[in-house]
C-alpha cells in the first residue's frame, strides 16, 4: 500500500508517501524515527495489523513549514528521512 | 531625473516617485521619494486603477508624465500595467527597497495580504534567495484579517489585543476556512479574545518564519508589507524567528513599488 | 456532521440509520444504532460485534475496534459497488478522500486532505453562502448557463470567494460563476485523484456524490463515469466498518 500523509493546497502539493510494503518488516530498524529533525515519524499497527510507519496526524497539516529547516531553498542534496530509509520506503512529492 | 514604481497588488496600487538629486561632492546618489496608495476600487479594471494612481501621484507632485523618464511595475498584477516600461518581480523590488531603508539589512521579509515571504538579500539590495506562502491565504495578512472580522475587530485592534496576552494556544486549523470555526468554538469556550488574537498572530509568524528560514536569517531583519502596521504581529514575528529586533520602515506598503523606482533609476546608467 | 449505524448479518447487509452528529459524539453513536436496531425489530444486546470508524471512532461506546475511515471505506465501496471498485473519492464537508483499492476492497493507494478547505464540502458552502442560493440547487445551476465558463482560478477558497465576487461585478450571472467554481472544484478534486493512479471502477461518497455540477464534470475531466449504486452511498465508511466486523468476528470463532 502507498500511503500519502500531507495536504494539497493553493500554494504547493505537500505529501510524504510511505510504501508500506518496503515498510514492514524494516530492514533499517526504524531509523526514519530517530532521522527526522521533528520526529514526525511513528511506528503504528495499521488496519491491516502490519506494523509500519505513518506521520503523526498533527504534521500532516503542517509538512511545508515542518520540512523547511531540511528543504532551504538555496538546494539540498538529500533529506534524512529518504536517506535513512534504506529499504526506500519514504518519497517526499515536493 | 525622475523614475516611477508601480506595485500592482492584488487589493490596492502603490506608486512612488523618485526625484534623483545631484549634490556636489556627495558620495552616491541621493534620492527624493513622493508617494501615494490607492485602494483598488472594485468597479476598476487593473489597468484602469493604475492609470488613476499614477495621475493622482504625479498631480500632487506637481509633474506630467513627460516629467518621468521611465516607470517599472512590479506586484501580482505587473503586467497590467501598460504604461511600465519593464516588470520585476516582488522579490527583485522588496529586497532593494528594503535595503535602500536600512542598508544593514540582510533578510527581508514581506507580509502583505495575500502572501508571506523571506528574501535573502546582498549589501546591493539584490534579492540572493528567497522562499514564500502564495496563493493560500493562510501564509499571510488574509488570515489575521478573516479571524479579527469573526472576533469583530479590525486588523489594528487585534494586534493590539494580542500584545495583551501571554499565552500560547496552539490553532489545530491550518485553513482560513476551517481556523474561521476554530475561533468561533474559542468564543463560546470564553477564550479571551486577547488570548485568541494572540494564538492567530502566532500561527501565522510561524508559519511566515518557516518560510525565512528556508533562507537562513543572517544580518539585520527587516519587515516590508502591510502586516508592519500590526504590533502584535510584529512581536510574535520576533519570537518565531528568535530575534530581538526587527526593522520596521515608515512607508511598508510602498517598499516595493519604491525598490521598483530605484531599479528603473539604476537602469538608466548603466 | 452525520452518524450512520450499518447492522451486518452474515455478511450481508440488513439495515442503516443515518442521523445529525450532536454535540455529544458518544450519545449520536449509541442513539444512531438503537435507531437500526429499531427499525430491524432487533435489540443492541443481539449485535456480537461493533466497529468504530471516522472521526469520532474511539467515541464510539463498545466499540471493539476502532478502524479508519479510508480502509472502511475500500471495504464499503467493494461491497456496494462489486469487485471491480478500484478508484474510490469521498468528499465529505471536512474533508477529501482519494483511495484506490484491490478486488478485495483493501487499500492499495490512498491519500486524505483535511488541511485544505479547498475541494471539501465546507469549500461548497462558502459559494452557497456567497450566493445565497441552497447547496442542493448549486448543481443543477451550475448548469443553466449559455457558455461554460473558465474556472475559477484560485484554489484558496478566500482568495476564490474573491475571485467569484469579482465574477459577478464583471457581469457574469450567478449560475455561471456557480459554473466556474463547481468546475474549479472538480480540477482540484481530479488533481488529489491523479495522485493515487485514477483507474475505471470508480466510485464517489460523501455529500459530493449528490451535487451533480461537481461530479459531472470530474467525470468530463477523467473521462470515466462514476458507478451507480442503488444504496446510499453515504453508508459506505460505516458498512465496511460492520463488514470488518463480520470478518473479525468470525475469524475469532474460528480461533476459538
Amino acid at each position: 500500500m502507498i500511503a500519502n500523509y500531507g495536504y494539497k493546497d493553493g500554494s504547493g502539493e505537500y505529501y510524504i508517501s510511505i510504501d508500506t510494503d518496503k515498510c514492514i518488516g524494516c530492514t533499517a530498524e526504524r531509523a526514519c524515527l530517530t532521522a527526522c529533525p521533528k520526529q514526525m515519524f511513528e511506528i503504528i499497527t495499521d488496519d491491516y495489523d502490519d506494523e509500519v510507519a505513518w506521520i503523526k496526524k498533527p504534521n500532516c497539516r503542517t509538512l511545508a513549514y515542518d520540512c523547511a529547516d531540511c528543504k532551504p531553498s538555496g538546494g539540498y542534496s538529500s533529506l534524512p528521512c529518504i536517506a535513512a530509509c534504506t529499504p526506500g520506503a519514504i518519497k517526499h512529492s515536493w | 531625473m525622475i523614475t516611477a514604481g508601480i506595485d500592482m497588488g492584488s487589493r490596492s496600487v502603490k506608486v512612488v516617485l523618485l526625484e534623483e538629486l545631484n549634490v556636489d561632492g556627495a558620495p552616491a546618489l541621493k534620492y527624493g521619494v513622493k508617494k501615494v496608495h490607492i485602494m483598488m476600487p472594485g468597479d476598476l479594471d487593473q489597468d484602469v486603477a493604475a492609470n488613476k494612481a499614477y495621475d493622482e501621484v504625479l498631480a500632487a507632485a506637481g509633474l506630467t508624465r513627460d516629467d518621468v523618464k521611465v516607470v517599472f511595475a512590479t506586484g501580482a498584477g505587473r503586467k497590467q500595467v501598460a504604461f511600465a516600461a519593464e516588470g520585476i518581480t516582488e522579490m527583485t523590488a522588496g529586497a532593494k527597497g528594503a535595503v535602500f531603508m536600512f542598508p544593514q539589512a540582510r533578510t527581508v521579509v514581506d507580509v502583505g495580504a495575500e502572501e508571506g515571504r523571506g528574501m535573502k538579500t546582498d549589501g546591493e539590495g539584490r534579492a540572493i534567495d528567497f522562499a514564500g506562502n502564495e496563493k493560500c491565504a493562510a501564509g499571510a495578512g488574509s488570515f489575521a484579517e478573516a479571524m479579527s472580522r469573526a472576533l469583530q475587530m479590525t486588523l489594528k485592534e487585534f494586534g493590539d489585543a494580542s500584545l495583551k496576552s501571554d499565552k500560547s494556544i496552539p490553532m489545530n486549523a491550518q485553513c482560513t476556512v476551517f481556523a474561521e470555526s476554530e475561533v468561533v468554538s474559542l468564543i463560546h469556550s470564553a477564550t479571551p479574545k486577547n488570548d485568541i488574537a494572540k494564538a492567530v498572530l502566532d500561527a501565522v509568524a510561524s508559519r511566515v518564519c518557516a518560510m525565512v528560514r528556508r533562507v537562513g536569517i543572517e544580518g539585520e531583519v527587516v519587515l516590508i508589507g502591510g502586516m508592519v502596521h500590526n504590533a502584535g504581529f510584529v512581536q510574535s514575528l520576533k519570537g518565531a524567528m528568535g530575534v530581538d529586533t526587527i526593522s520596521l520602515p515608515d512607508m511598508p506598503e510602498y517598499i516595493s513599488a519604491l525598490g521598483c523606482a530605484l531599479i528603473a533609476a539604476e537602469r538608466q546608467h548603466r | 456532521m452525520s452518524s450512520q449505524a450499518v447492522l451486518v448479518i452474515d455478511g450481508e447487509l440488513y439495515g442503516f440509520n443515518s442521523m445529525r452528529t450532536g454535540n455529544n459524539s458518544p450519545d449520536s453513536a449509541t442513539n444512531a444504532l438503537q435507531g437500526v436496531m429499531d427499525k430491524c425489530g432487533m435489540k443492541l444486546e443481539d449485535i456480537h460485534y461493533v466497529v468504530g470508524t471516522g472521526y469520532g471512532r474511539v467515541n464510539v461506546p463498545f466499540a471493539h475496534k476502532a478502524i479508519t475511515e479510508i480502509a472502511c471505506h475500500a471495504r464499503g465501496a467493494n461491497y456496494m459497488g462489486g469487485n471491480g471498485v478500484r478508484t474510490i473519492l469521498d468528499m465529505g464537508g471536512q474533508d477529501c478522500k482519494a483511495i484506490h483499492c484491490d478486488e478485495k476492497g483493501k487499500v492499495t493507494n490512498f491519500l486524505m486532505n483535511d488541511k485544505c478547505a479547498a475541494g471539501t464540502g465546507r469549500g461548497m458552502e462558502v459559494i452557497s453562502d456567497l450566493m445565497q442560493i441552497p447547496i442542493a440547487e448549486l448543481g443543477p445551476r451550475s448548469f443553466d448557463v449559455d457558455v461554460e465558463p473558465d474556472a475559477v482560478s484560485s484554489v484558496c477558497v478566500v482568495f476564490a470567494k474573491s475571485e467569484a465576487l469579482g465574477l459577478l461585478k464583471a457581469g457574469y450571472t450567478k449560475n455561471k460563476v456557480i459554473a466556474a467554481y463547481c468546475q474549479a472544484m472538480a480540477e482540484r478534486v481530479v488533481s488529489l485523484l491523479e495522485r493515487i493512479n485514477v483507474e475505471e471502477g470508480f466510485f464517489i461518497t460523501g455529500g459530493i456524490a449528490k451535487n451533480p455540477g461537481v461530479v459531472k464534470r470530474i467525470e468530463k475531466l477523467l473521462g470515466i463515469k462514476a458507478m451507480e449504486t442503488k444504496i446510499d452511498s453515504q453508508i459506505a465508511g460505516a458498512l465496511g466498518a460492520a463488514l470488518f466486523g463480520y470478518t473479525l468476528m468470525s475469524k475469532k470463532a474460528a480461533a476459538a
